[in-house]
C-alpha cells in the first residue's frame, strides 16, 4: 500500500495540478454530472429491484431477494407473447414502411430546381415534428371519428360505409404508422439531404457525359453516396426496436384494441404505476432495455462486418 | 436525341414538383381543417360539408373554453414550465457542454462516455419514478423539469458548436485575466447565439409538449399542463381509453370546442416555428453527425 502511494505520488501531484488548473471547468460540469448520476445512473442501480420483492419502506437494501422470479413470471405470462409480437410488428412497420420514406422524400427534394419551392415544401413537411403526440393523436381523433369527423363525412358523401377507425382493432396499426409518417417523415429528410449535399458534383458531370438521365444519376450516384448514412440511421433505428414511444402508443390504446396495441412500455406503466407491482414492471423494463442494447451492438457489428463505419 | 432528353427531364421535373406539392399540402391540411372548424357554428359542422374555411364565423368555442378556469390554468402551468424549464436546461446544458468542449480537461472522454451511455441504456420508467419520488419531486412542477434537465443530444450539439470556435478567442480572454466562467459568459455565449437560440427552442418545444412526465409524476389534476388537459378533453371524453371510468362525469364537448382546444395547444409552437426554422436544420445536423 505504502510503496504504491509513494510510487505514484509524482503522478498524483501532476493530476492534482491539472485538476486545480481547470477547477472552474470541473465546477461547470458538476451540476450536469450530478443530474445524470441521480436521474440516470441511480435508476440503473435501481434495476436490481427486479430481483427483489421491493417494498418502499424497506428500501432497496432491505427488500427480500427473489432471484429471477419476476422474469419467469413475465416469460410464463400469456401477455408476454402478445406484448412481444405487438412490439415486433410495430417495429417492423417502422422499419419497412416508415424508414425508406424520408430517403425517397430527400431524393425527390434534391431534384427540385427551384430553391424557393424546395424551402416552401420543407417548411411544410418539417412542421408536424414539433407537435406533441397528444396533438397528433387529437388531430386524428377529430378527423377520423364517426360522429362528425371529416373523413367519415367524406366517405358518406362518396357513398361508402362509415368506418370506426379509432375503435376497430384492425385499424390500430395503419393509424399508428400513418401518424408516425405524418409527424416524422419530413423531419427525417434533413440528415439525408445533408448527406446528398456533400456528394462531389463532378460525379454527376461524369455520369451526364456517359448519358445517364436523372433517374439513373439518382440510383447510381446519389443513393450509393449516402449509403453509409443510411446504414448508421438503420443501426440507430434498430436500437430503438423496443423504444416505440410510450406516449404515442399509450394515447392510442383503449380496451378494444389492447390485443394489438399493448407494448412493453405501456405494460410497464400499467403494471407498475397503476397496479403498483414495482418489481415485476421493473423486470419487464429491464428485459426490454437489455434486448435493445444487444440489438444496437449486434446491428453495429453487422454493419462493420459488411464494411460500413458503424456508430462506434 | 437531345430534344428527347430535355423533354424527359421536363416531365420528371413536373411530376416531382406536383407530387411534393401534394405531400406538402396534405401535411398541413389537418391544421387548416382544425383551425377553420374551430371558428365554425355547430350547425355548419353538423351539416357535414367538406370544411376548411367556415362560411359563418363564430368565437363561441373559444368563449366557452376560456369561460372555465381549467384551460386558462393549465395554459399558465405550461407557460411557466416552458419558461423556467428552458432557462434551467439551457444553463446546465451550456455549462456542461462548454466544460466538455475544452480539450485540456483531464478525464473528459470518460465523463463524455457517462453521458453518451445514458442514450443507449437507462433504468426505465419505474426506477426513474422511484428516483423522482426519493428526491421529493412527486406532485411538484419541478418534477417536469429537474428529471429532464439535460437532453444529451442537445448538449452534444452545443459541445460540437463550442469546439468549432477558434481557440484564439479563449486565449486572448485568458491573457486579459478572465477565468473560465468569464470566458464562457463574456466571449463564448455571445459568439454562439445561433446555436443557443436553436437549442433553446428545441427545449422550449419539448417542455411545451410534455405529457408523459405529467401523467407519471403529477397526480393532482389542478397542476396538469395543457397537453394533459387536451387529452382529457378529446380522447377521454370520447370514451376511448383505458382509464375512462374516472372522467365520465364530463359531458363530451362539441366538435368545435375540441378543435378550439387543439388550436390553443398548437398555436404557441406555430408562433415560434418561423424563428426555429431558420436554424434547426444546421443544429440537428451537427448533432446527428456526432451521435
Amino acid at each position: 500500500m505504502n510503496s504504491q502511494l509513494t510510487l505514484s505520488s509524482g503522478k498524483r501531484a501532476h493530476i492534482m495540478r491539472s485538476i486545480l488548473k481547470n477547477k472552474w471547468l470541473y465546477l461547470m460540469i458538476f451540476p450536469g454530472l450530478l443530474y445524470i448520476l441521480i436521474y440516470k445512473y441511480i435508476p440503473m442501480y435501481g434495476l436490481i429491484i427486479s430481483f427483489q420483492n421491493y417494498k418502499s419502506y424497506h428500501g432497496i437494501l432491505g427488500s427480500e431477494w427473489v432471484g429471477f422470479e419476476h422474469f419467469e413470471r413475465l416469460f410464463g405470462s400469456p401477455d408476454f407473447w402478445m406484448i412481444f409480437s405487438n412490439t415486433i410488428i410495430l417495429f417492423a412497420l417502422q422499419l419497412l414502411i416508415f424508414f425508406p420514406i424520408p430517403i425517397i422524400l430527400a431524393l425527390m427534394l434534391n431534384e427540385l430546381r427551384s430553391e424557393k419551392y424546395k424551402r416552401t415544401v420543407q417548411t411544410l413537411i418539417y412542421l408536424p415534428h414539433f407537435m406533441s403526440w397528444v396533438i397528433v393523436v387529437s388531430l386524428s381523433f377529430v378527423i377520423f371519428t364517426v360522429d362528425g369527423g371529416i373523413f367519415n363525412s367524406l366517405l358518406e358523401v362518396l357513398g361508402f360505409e362509415k368506418i370506426n377507425f379509432l375503435l376497430k382493432e384492425e385499424w390500430f396499426r395503419p393509424m399508428y404508422i400513418l401518424q408516425v409518417i405524418w409527424r416524422e417523415a419530413g423531419w427525417g429528410t434533413i440528415i439525408f439531404l445533408a448527406a446528398i449535399a456533400s456528394v462531389d458534383p463532378q460525379l454527376y458531370e461524369a455520369a451526364k457525359m456517359d448519358g445517364a438521365g436523372r433517374i439513373r444519376q439518382m440510383l447510381n450516384i446519389t443513393l450509393p453516396a449516402i449509403k453509409s448514412v443510411i446504414v448508421v440511421l438503420l443501426i440507430l433505428k434498430i436500437g430503438d426496436v423496443l423504444e416505440l414511444g410510450f406516449e404515442h402508443v399509450y394515447l392510442l390504446l383503449n380496451s378494444t384494441n389492447r390485443q394489438v396495441a399493448e407494448i412493453f412500455d405501456t405494460y410497464v406503466y400499467v403494471t407498475g404505476i397503476h397496479q403498483g407491482q414495482l418489481s415485476y414492471s421493473t423486470a419487464v423494463g429491464f428485459f426490454k432495455g437489455f434486448v435493445g442494447l444487444v440489438l444496437v451492438i449486434g446491428a453495429n457489428w453487422l454493419a462493420k462486418k459488411y464494411g460500413e463505419d458503424g456508430i462506434y | 436525341m437531345v430534344g428527347d432528353k430535355a423533354w424527359g427531364g421536363r416531365i420528371f421535373n413536373g411530376v416531382n414538383m406536383v407530387l411534393l406539392g401534394i405531400i406538402g399540402l396534405v401535411t398541413v391540411l389537418p391544421f387548416i381543417h382544425v383551425f377553420g372548424s374551430s371558428f365554425a357554428t355547430a350547425g355548419e359542422i353538423a351539416s357535414k360539408k367538406f370544411l376548411l374555411i367556415p362560411t359563418e364565423f363564430t368565437l363561441d368555442a373559444y368563449r366557452y373554453i376560456f369561460s372555465t378556469s381549467t384551460l386558462t390554468r393549465s395554459m399558465l402551468v405550461s407557460i411557466g414550465v416552458t419558461a423556467f424549464g428552458t432557462i434551467w436546461s439551457m444553463l446546465i446544458s451550456v455549462l456542461t457542454a462548454y466544460g466538455l468542449s475544452r480539450k485540456d480537461l483531464m478525464g473528459r472522454n470518460w465523463i463524455m462516455f457517462l453521458f453518451v451511455f445514458t442514450m443507449l441504456f437507462n433504468g426505465g420508467m419505474i426506477p426513474t419514478f422511484l428516483a423522482v419520488k426519493e428526491t421529493g419531486l412527486l406532485n411538484s412542477y419541478l418534477a417536469l423539469i429537474i428529471p429532464v434537465s439535460i437532453n444529451v443530444f442537445n448538449m452534444i450539439i452545443l459541445k460540437t458548436f463550442f469546439q468549432g470556435l477558434p481557440d484564439a478567442l479563449e486565449e486572448s480572454a485568458k491573457i486579459d485575466g478572465c477565468n473560465d466562467f468569464g470566458i464562457l459568459f463574456r466571449i463564448i455565449i455571445p459568439c454562439s447565439l445561433p446555436a443557443i437560440a436553436t437549442i433553446s427552442l428545441f427545449y422550449a418545444v419539448t417542455y411545451w409538449n410534455t405529457y408523459m412526465h405529467a401523467i407519471l409524476y403529477l397526480s393532482d389534476a389542478a397542476k396538469w399542463p395543457a397537453q394533459v388537459l387536451l387529452r382529457q378533453i378529446i380522447v377521454l371524453a370520447s370514451g376511448l381509453s383505458y382509464d375512462n371510468a374516472v372522467y365520465t362525469d364530463v359531458p363530451p364537448p362539441s366538435q368545435a370546442v375540441k378543435m378550439a382546444v387543439i388550436v390553443v395547444a398548437t398555436v404557441p409552437v406555430l408562433l415560434v416555428y418561423p424563428f426555429l426554422q431558420k436554424h434547426f436544420a444546421k443544429g440537428a445536423l451537427l448533432g446527428s453527425v456526432k451521435a
